[in-house]
């Protein structure tokens, strides 16, 4: 190419560039995690009321996206990060990453179901909520012969063995809540050995947390502890799939925050208030996105049996303890990999081999089998840790290492740590499985 | 360094002047070293140890330290994991090499009117596009996917992906293609004259090629094996698709990507993958060190092949479906999933619609554009990274050369998401001069992504061809007056064609469906590729349809590039070498 045409080229390619940035008057930059189906039509509605600002969604998974704000945080190019989980939030927050938006809407409450929706220390905003339940695939079901299961009790009986999926906490926010919720509803011991029960049914532990309606929309394995709008999407996608809501369940809320040195703040905030007025809210009610709004006045035109978690129309745990919650945050996803997720053939073996015992057993009376098959539920159920130890600061820093100041020394390493309790229990459900063949013999 | 002298007959000059001996001038090798090595410290070696330096350090008092990796070795999940994941690479080695040596031996040594059909199609397993690959597998292949839904009347259920059994079939079927094409390669550059002298001293058939054929087609088997074992350790796709957690690679990913846990294990895994990958490609040279596989050739003959009788064409045939059937069976499965409508429980869809690909040709316009620049220009660098830094290891004495195909090779061992922190932890403050954009905004930062990932695949390719290249070759070039420059290439770039086209096919097809790093990086949907189109397609259940229908557009372009490379590349051949 002679020089003539290089210069030529050069300065048509300077120029593009140039101009499609002169296009627009203002830019809004937000980072999501949400899907087209969910921002398009926020992102019509907001450039409809300012037709001035031009809106750029750029979309990720939670976790990329956080490492993507954390990365570029010296020339940050993001207004908006908007996504589910809090936990992202948390991390974000915790790395002085977000600041305050200032905006509030009186008509939304400060928590829905016992969980607060926006950061008592007003960092984030709470847009929507979303309940968990249960997701079943019909088909499957049918050809098992398997009842849909309705209560989340329903999920550790023995019919459902390889039919259940669900994500792990350290893998999904959302899912983390629903833990944490049944953990801090029924108690440290007993929440811990409901999930290992329920556990012991997985069919597998998800990599995403949308890897579970997947499953269920496949038919790789009938029943997923989902959110609702997934298996709400699902069933209205033509997928031959239902949800339903346990009894309690767990209301986990979707939030919006503004980036430390965003380049548009002002637009940014004016993009939250849209998101909290009762337009913007309505359009969580579209059937493609199917959310709850926040907003009360929302619900006046709601749609024919849409639920509505201020009149009691989907129950939540009541005071779920957040702060609880955010102390033993790391605790309880490492507790949930080292005892479920890593070792999941063992703990399916233990529990099977209890079911199989159980059902041998039948109404019998007989003492010993009994004693061993409590002492193998007890072995599965045991804890390495108690709820105390989960609460202490020293211990969760272990996991978190995080020094605030150079000279913090954290006592204890999170691999050591994870390493006796792999051991713990792998001993554990090879010793259960044990008790309950013998048991099985006995009868 | 001594001047070089390439005119024949004259003596070398020794005479250095004071400034030659302190700055002495490099010959044209020599800088290209330099210059590949700055690349790949720049662009690999640098963000990753940015991003993996962690693992050395003491989570608890920032002192730096070993005991990570104490811990490593002292965890049984770490422990038990290492051997899972050196298990299913070796396994999947071994059954990628029961699908490609019949493929490569029936289209080597015979007149098979099916060739065709095994070269365009025998890469194509290569191109899995994320997500939407492993859907449609599921749905073939699980255990409630339509083989197990039929053989359910009969009572009987293959765990074809379940457990280790899983991911070494998944494997095996997805990158079987490595072997198949860098061994059909080498064996279409193995001279006639040596058959022909085998065969006057009474080897036939079998023997001929136990003995002579494979023996000097091995640094095509070699390189495609190589590749395999180190991908398939290093790789944590389809480990995760299929929810496997024992193993290396998915156990490093878990650990990096969680959110918000800064722990240290999952960078000394990521440690312990380059540097196991690093030890496995010695280990690969000493099997071929001291031995010569250049045959001097008149330039690309190939072995003589067989007329077929018809009975033998049938069974030819036969095996040439049966595993093409299987290997292809993924993106059969896939193109079902894209013209369906609702798959579910069920051996097939419900019913077909074209709706799909309506839906995904309104919103694909600019993936499919940027795919074909980012994916083209990643694997036209990636070949001449790999055909100079071949040249530079096999050919000249540069110090520390082996270093240079270690630190490409290494590439293979690094999950995509840490290369993507490190180059926005790296690049982000760096600002490109006329762009004005941080150069981890500009989209030629995914260009670089992935010719960094690529290079490894192109490298192999490149290496076995040159060491089918006989040095005779060049020597006689040189006497003849050319320079080195020359030489290479009117001489040895040609005579390494077969490679180079190999080693585009490979870079270019996986480039295409590369998600890990694009998503980090990507910055602005405008500067997507394809990959991230169907990555946001499958956000929603509703848009399972259109991904799949991305998904089999993606594999048509990739075949289409790659058949379109082949098909200028064999021409030239046909003109030079006048046969056929």
């Amino acid at each position: 190419m002679n020089s003539t045409r290089k210069t030529l080229l050069a300065g048509a390619a300077l120029s593009v560039i140039m101009s499609t940035s002169a296009m627009a008057a203002e830019k809004l930059v937000v980072v999501t995690s949400f899907p087209n189906t969910l921002t398009t039509p926020f992102e019509a509605g907001f450039e409809a009321m300012y037709p001035d600002i031009d809106v750029e969604v750029i979309n990720k998974s939670t976790s990329s996206a956080v490492k993507y704000i954390q990365e570029t945080a010296s020339s940050n190019t993001t207004d908006l990060f908007w996504a589910s989980a809090p936990d992202a939030f948390e991390v974000l927050k915790g790395d002085n990453l977000l600041v305050k938006s200032g905006v509030s809407n009186a008509k939304i409450p400060s928590d829905v179901g016992g969980y607060p929706i926006n950061d008592p220390d007003g960092f984030y905003n709470g847009f929507a909520a979303a309940g968990y339940g249960i997701m079943y695939n019909e088909r499957y079901l049918a050809a098992k012969g398997l009842k849909p299961a309705l209560q989340w009790d329903d999920l550790a009986k023995a019919e459902y063995f390889g039919h259940v999926g669900m994500s792990a906490p350290s893998r999904s926010g959302t899912t983390h809540l629903t833990v944490e919720t049944l953990i801090q509803g029924d108690g440290w011991e007993e929440g811990w050995a409901k999930w290992k029960f329920i556990s012991g049914n997985f069919s597998n532990v998800t990599e995403r947390s949308f890897g579970v309606p997947d499953g269920v929309n496949s038919g790789q394995f009938g029943l997923g502890i989902v959110i609702d709008f997934f298996g709400l999407a699902s069933r209205a996608s033509g997928f031959p799939v239902d949800f339903v809501y346990p009894q309690t369940t767990a209301i986990v809320p979707a939030n919006v925050g503004i980036i430390a040195n965003a380049p548009n703040e002002d637009a940014a905030q004016a993009f939250i208030s849209y998101l909290l007025s009762v337009e913007g809210q309505e359009l969580l009610m579209l059937p493609d996105i199917r959310r709850l709004p926040v907003n009360a006045d929302a619900y006046f035109n709601a749609p024919e049996g849409f639920p509505n978690p201020f009149d009691g129309s989907i129950k939540a745990s009541v005071s779920f303890d957040v702060n609880k919650s955010g102390e033993r945050y790391n605790v309880v996803n490492s507790l949930f990999d080292v005892m479920i997720t890593y070792r999941l053939d063992d703990l399916r073996a233990a529990v099977r081999a209890v079911q199989l015992a159980e059902e041998k057993l039948g109404d019998s009376d007989n003492a010993q089998a009994k004693a061993l098959i409590a002492e193998a539920r007890a072995l599965i159920a045991e804890m390495p840790i108690d709820e105390a130890k989960s609460l202490d600061p020293d211990f969760a820093a272990v996991f978190k290492s995080k020094r605030k100041a150079a000279t913090d020394v954290i006592e204890g390493r999170q691999a050591e740590i994870e390493q006796q309790w792999d051991e713990q229990v792998v001993a554990n459900y090879k010793r259960a499985t044990e008790l309950a063949n013998e048991a099985a013999s006995l009868l | 360094m001594e001047q070089q002298s390439t005119i024949a007959g004259q003596k070398p000059s020794n005479k250095r002047s004071f400034t030659d001996r302190i700055f002495p001038s490099l010959s044209g090798t020599a800088l290209a070293a330099i210059f590949i090595a700055t690349l790949l410290f720049g662009f690999l070696i640098l963000p990753v140890a940015k991003v993996i330096y962690v693992a050395f350090l003491d989570p608890n008092s920032g002192a730096l330290t070993l005991q990570n990796f104490g811990d490593f070795f002292a965890s049984s999940l770490f422990r038990e994991s290492f051997f899972n994941s050196f298990y299913v690479s070796a396994m999947s080695v071994v059954l990628a090499s029961v699908f490609a040596l019949p493929l490569a031996y029936i289209t080597s040594r015979f007149e098979f009117s099916g060739a065709a059909l095994i070269q365009s199609l025998g890469f194509i397993p290569l191109i899995m596009p994320p997500f939407v690959g492993a859907i449609a597998m599921q749905l073939l292949f699980g255990r409630n996917g339509s083989f197990n839904l039929m053989l359910a009347n009969y009572g009987i259920n293959i765990p074809f992906m379940e457990g280790l059994n899983g991911v070494i079939l998944v494997q095996s079927v997805h990158y079987f293609p490595f072997i198949l094409i860098n061994l059909s390669a080498s064996l279409r550059n193995i001279d006639r004259s040596m058959e022909e002298s085998a065969q006057n001293l009474g080897a036939h058939g079998l023997r001929l090629f136990r003995r002579v054929v494979f023996p000097l087609a091995a640094p095509g088997y070699l390189a495609g094996a190589s590749l395999v074992f180190i991908k398939v350790f290093d790789d944590l796709g389809t480990p995760l698709l299929l929810n496997v957690n024992n193993m290396l690679a998915p156990q490093a990913y878990l650990r990096i990507s969680s959110i918000g846990i800064s722990d240290p294990m999952g960078y000394v895994i990521s440690f312990i993958l380059v540097a196991f990958s690093v030890f496995s490609l010695w280990a690969s040279f000493l099997l071929m060190r001291g031995k010569d596989y250049a045959t001097t050739q008149k330039g690309g003959g190939g072995l003589s092949r067989r007329k077929l009788s018809t009975r033998e064409n049938v069974v030819a045939y036969g095996i040439v479906i049966a595993i093409l059937a299987l290997v292809l069976s993924p993106h059969i499965a896939l193109g079902l999933l894209a013209f369906g409508t609702i798959w579910s429980y069920s051996p097939l869809p419900d019913g077909y619609t074209l709706g799909n690909f309506n839906t995904m040709f309104g919103q694909s316009g600019a993936y499919i554009k940027n795919t074909l620049i980012y994916a083209g220009a990643a694997a036209f660098l990636d070949i001449i990274l790999a055909t100079a830094i071949a040249y530079i290891v096999l050919r000249t004495k540069i110090v520390g050369r082996q270093w240079l195909d270690y630190m490409a090779t290494a590439a293979l061992a690094v999950p995509g998401v840490v290369l993507g922190i490190g180059y926005l932890r790296t690049f982000n403050d760096f600002d490109v001069p006329i762009i004005g954009k941080p150069l981890a905004s500009w989209w030629v930062i995914i260009v670089v992504a992935l010719m960094i990932r690529r290079l490894p695949y192109a490298l192999r390719a490149c290496m076995a061809a040159l060491q089918q290249v006989s040095l005779s070759l060049e020597e006689a070039a040189e006497n003849l007056g050319a320079t080195r420059s020359r030489t290479i290439r009117k001489v040895v770039i040609p005579l390494m064609s077969g490679g180079i086209l190999a080693g585009f096919v490979t870079s270019f097809a996986t480039a295409a469906v590369e998600l890990s790093a694009t998503i980090m990086l990507v910055s602005s949907n405008s500067d997507a590729p394809l990959a991230y189109g169907i990555y946001l397609f499958m956000q929603t259940p509703s848009g399972r349809g259109a991904g799949a229908a991305l998904g089999i557009l993606a594999v048509v372009i990739v075949a289409a590039g790659t058949m379109l490379a082949q098909f200028i590349i064999d021409r030239e051949r046909k003109t030079r070498t006048g046969d056929q």
